[in-house]
């Protein structure tokens, strides 16, 4: 049981954090180099308890906190496990963590795949995971339970909420931080939610009754008296309410002119929140730069972001990034999202959301959650202390200003004349909202709801002079017989769910087919060890082809179906097109399912050689010596990764005592064996890094032959290296090793320690037959 | 619905000369007019999902809500409140909150739920 489970009270125990040191009460722990079981996360589930409720902010760090080699500005406590940007190994590997609480949304439809993508999701950054509700949702009267299967979503039960809450309990401790649960307090079941997600721990959840007006349809009455209900819950439970102002941008036909919209939008629910109890800083915008490139983005949109934050002080501000304009090009919608991270460093942001690059094409993929999470880590870092450099223009005739004073000109005009009409009710009724027009202009094409339409019209009815409900956090009117304390009215009952969580009633499962048992007993049916490639659920067999067709779009895409076809791929559709020119050419991805799964054990894995520690390498080079030769080979002019392999700065083979005469690059391959011979080497090292045409296999074939018909093949070592170099094309080409992307030195000089062990201890026929003084050879360019 | 030209020069008049912060203070002023009645609306009035929350929280299953809930609309009692009514019956009966709901969602005992709350409902 966790600390605050039996807790009373209304809020004030909504904050615990930094509890990620606490074990999930399971005792289950997650162990990174094992997967996540989701039958483990399933069992006694009806007995599990959220360790805390309440959102949490990041631990801000103050500026000027040393990371690495680096000083920075504005970030947060650094995770206990991550996965860093790619570029962080030439920077000790550090990880800064802006402070902003980043979002990923994930909605596959099953939550036990979901599951294992928050884990990823949470390694790569995110702290506030976000489920996206299976369509239909908003329209269903009352609770879903169980665990059936959902579309576009997740049906948001208790199961699937328990289940997952324990899954990021688990998450959290294994990458030390805190992390949000999200999701949707929306719809005609929005009270019933609301309980739910206070009961069962759920950290945020957006509740905006504009929403359900607009976009679903829902009865206005019934929207609004729902929502102060589900709000006091919230509230209640410290739950981070974000709002739904940013759907207008996305779904208003020219996007940009609803700014004024917007901001009226954002102030009825922030008004309706604060009145009904919520704390500000419990409120966030959700807020969206409203447009992309080509249009001038940030000059049409910093105007706006400025003008929003500072109307709206006092609130907090969830950043979205733009949905509107994105196409199946992830390149452009990383490139917009880029632009939107900029905007909210030039501004400000609490909570960062990021949106998946494919967003465009199909409900997210796995690694492109984790992409837009390494695009937010990776801009919001690169920008960090941008402010302390940058200052906006505060000159009053400047572009900025009077830009943000006109959108709050314009958004006081729209209050005015919903006020002028006879409310907010009247004025949708009257399609004030999601007009394409920039108010006051009109376009006459907004969305216009009948006061007494909708879904659940009729439904609401007025509280009876008598009226009472014995609970908590509930909002209202409410006559409770006389003596019953207002602080808690549900001593009346002896006790509500939200004081005493052991009268929550779990129900397992209704549904005997459609349920997560099924589907897990479905893929556990398949033979034991054998792995599919997947993007969204396991075994999907999902994978894409990119291809360049030098013709036309159409007759591209046609070439490349085939393709795939005859490739053996399942239902291949074209997921992206570009034309690089109308006839010289097309750009096409292509979506298939491979027909098969792969037995790991029928695999040939190369086998990790284990590196031997610093000492026993120096020891053996110490007591028997070591001479190396090395060059780049062939037309090559590629020196770093050899360096890096050879060079004591980096960490190289020279650092353990090894002799390295190095020859730089392009170099011939006789040369090199006629230096080898010279100096007395026990090992030829090659770098090839060139594969056109096969170059670097044919280099080491020549490496090998020459060595054999010099005579010295059994007294040198040969090895290889380069970003395409396998050990088994080195040993094809007549290599004794191989080493491919990431070899660090420790690695070449272990496997030379090793086989120069086996061929007798050390290097002894070699040296004898060379010279013993090429050592000036080291220069690099002596021989 | 309507449509009309850009007029925001000609209708912006009264604010020309106002400050920023005269400005915010006048836009949160409005936003608590147009908030203020749908307040009312919501303190004074429930709806099925409001109660069958108030069932949730008593410690009842979301399928005993929801039967409860339909029984207390047909019967023209949701705005005693759904609480109250399944607490009515376990007072007056001397059954236990658990006792009174469970009956209740099973469909029996709703006529001694009619006289407790007055005939004729």
């Amino acid at each position: 049981m966790s600390g605050t489970s039996g807790a009373s009270g209304t809020g004030e125990m909504g904050r615990m954090s930094g509890t990620s040191k606490t074990r999930a009460a399971s005792g289950m722990r997650l162990s990174p180099d094992e997967k996540i079981d989701v039958r483990e996360i399933l069992k006694d589930l009806e007995h599990y308890r959220p360790r805390r409720r309440g959102w949490t902010w990041r631990e801000k760090l103050p500026p000027g906190t040393d990371l690495g080699p680096f000083e920075f500005q504005e970030i947060s406590r650094s995770f206990e496990r991550s996965v860093p940007l790619p570029a962080a190994k030439y920077f000790g590997g550090i990880d800064p963590q802006p402070r902003m609480v980043v979002t990923t949304e994930i909605a596959s439809g099953r939550f036990e795949d979901d599951i294992r993508r928050m884990r990823m999701a949470a390694w790569h950054g995110a702290d506030h995971i976000m489920v996206i509700r299976t369509t239909g949702q908003s329209h269903f009267d009352g609770l879903i339970e169980g665990t059936p299967e959902g579309v576009g979503g997740v049906p948001i039960t208790r199961k699937q909420v328990r289940a997952t809450r324990k899954a990021l309990d688990l998450i959290e401790d294994e990458v030390g931080r805190p992390i949000n649960f999200h999701s949707y307090v929306s719809g005609v079941a929005g009270p019933e939610i609301a309980v739910l997600f206070a009961e069962e721990g759920v950290n945020g959840a957006h509740q905006d009754p504009q929403y359900n007006v607009l976009y679903r349809n829902v009865n206005m009455y019934r929207s609004f008296v729902d929502a102060a209900v589900a709000k006091t819950l919230m509230q209640w439970a410290g739950m981070a309410q974000i709002d739904g102002a940013h759907n207008a941008n996305a779904t208003a036909r020219e996007a940009w002119k609803v700014m004024p919209e917007l901001m009226v939008q954002h102030a009825i629910n922030c008004a309706y929140s604060v009145k009904v109890g919520m704390a500000k800083e419990n409120i966030c915008l959700s807020t969206v730069p409203p447009t992309a490139p080509p249009a001038p983005e940030i000059r049409l949109d910093l105007p706006y972001a400025v003008a929003l934050r500072r109307l709206f002080a006092g609130y907090r501000f969830r950043a979205q990034m733009n949905t509107k304009y994105i196409e199946s090009s992830t390149r452009e919608a990383t490139v917009t999202h880029t632009l939107n991270l900029m905007l909210s460093r030039l501004t400000s942001a609490d909570i960062q959301s990021t949106i998946t690059p494919d967003e465009g094409r199909n409900v997210p993929w796995h690694y492109n959650n984790i992409a837009a999470l390494d695009t937010a880590k990776q801009v919001l870092v690169g920008l960090d202390g941008l402010k302390s450099m940058v200052r906006l223009d505060a000159s009053p005739d400047g572009e900025l200003e009077r830009n943000a004073r006109e959108i709050t000109e314009r958004a006081v005009l729209f209050l005015e004349e919903i006020l002028d009409v006879g409310g907010y009710f009247e004025a949708v009724r009257r399609g004030f909202f999601v007009d394409s027009g920039m108010y006051p202009e009109r376009n006459g094409d907004g969305i216009a709801r009948d006061p007494e339409g909708g879904v659940s019209a009729g439904t609401i009815v007025p509280r009876d002079p008598d009226y009472m409900a014995p609970v908590c956090a509930h909002f209202g009117a409410n006559h409770l017989p006389e003596g019953t304390s207002a602080e808690r009215p549900c001593d009346l009952i002896g006790g509500c769910t939200l004081c005493d969580p052991s009268k929550i009633v779990y129900i397992h499962e209704l549904d005997p087919t459609d349920n997560v048992e099924t589907r897990l007993a479905a893929l556990e049916a398949g033979p034991p060890g054998v792995v599919y490639p997947e993007v969204e659920w396991a075994a999907d067999r999902v994978v894409t082809l990119t291809m360049f067709w030098p013709v036309d779009e159409a007759r591209a895409e046609a070439a490349a179906l085939e393709t795939a076809r005859r490739l053996g791929l399942e239902d291949p559709k074209a997921i992206h097109k570009e034309v690089m020119h109308p006839s010289e050419g097309t750009l096409i991805e292509v979506k298939g399912k491979v027909p098969f799964g792969i037995d790991l054990a029928s695999l040939k894995a190369p086998e990790e050689q284990e590196t031997l520690s610093p000492d026993e390498i120096h020891g053996f080079v110490r007591d028997h010596g070591v001479k190396v030769v090395a060059a780049t080979v062939g037309q090559d002019e590629h020196s770093v990764g050899l360096r890096e392999i050879l060079d004591i700065k980096h960490g190289g083979i020279e650092g353990f005592g090894i002799e390295c005469h190095y020859l730089g690059t392009s170099c011939p391959v006789d040369k090199l064996v006629n230096a080898a011979i010279e100096v007395g080497a026990d090992a030829i090292l090659i770098s090839t890094i060139i594969t056109h045409a096969d170059v670097h296999r044919m280099n080491m074939k020549k490496l090998a032959d020459l060595c054999v018909e010099k005579g010295i093949r059994d007294r040198v070592i040969l090895v290889a290296g380069g970003t395409q170099v396998t050990w088994d094309i080195a040993v094809e080409s007549g290599m004794d090793a191989g080493f491919g992307r990431g070899t660090r030195g420790v690695d070449v000089a272990s496997f030379l320690v090793r086989a120069l062990r086996e061929k007798g201890g050390g290097a002894g026929p070699a040296r004898e037959a060379g010279t013993g003084s090429g050592s000036e050879s080291g220069s690099g360019s002596g021989l | 619905m309507t449509t009309r030209p850009d007029d925001f020069e000609e209708r912006r008049r009264h604010l020309a000369g106002m400050s920023d912060e005269g400005l915010a203070t006048y836009f949160w002023e409005l936003a608590d007019k147009v908030t203020d009645p749908l307040v009312v609306l919501a303190r004074t009035h429930t709806s099925p999902s409001i109660e069958r929350s108030v069932l949730l929280r008593m410690g009842f299953s979301s399928l005993e809500a929801k039967a409860i809930v339909d029984k207390c609309v047909e019967k023209r009692l949701l705005g005693k409140g759904a609480g109250h009514v399944v607490w009515q019956l376990s007072s007056a009966r001397g059954m236990s909150v658990r006792e009174a709901g469970a009956a209740l969602a099973e469909g029996r005992m709703w006529d001694d739920v009619a006289a407790l709350f007055g005939a004729g409902r």
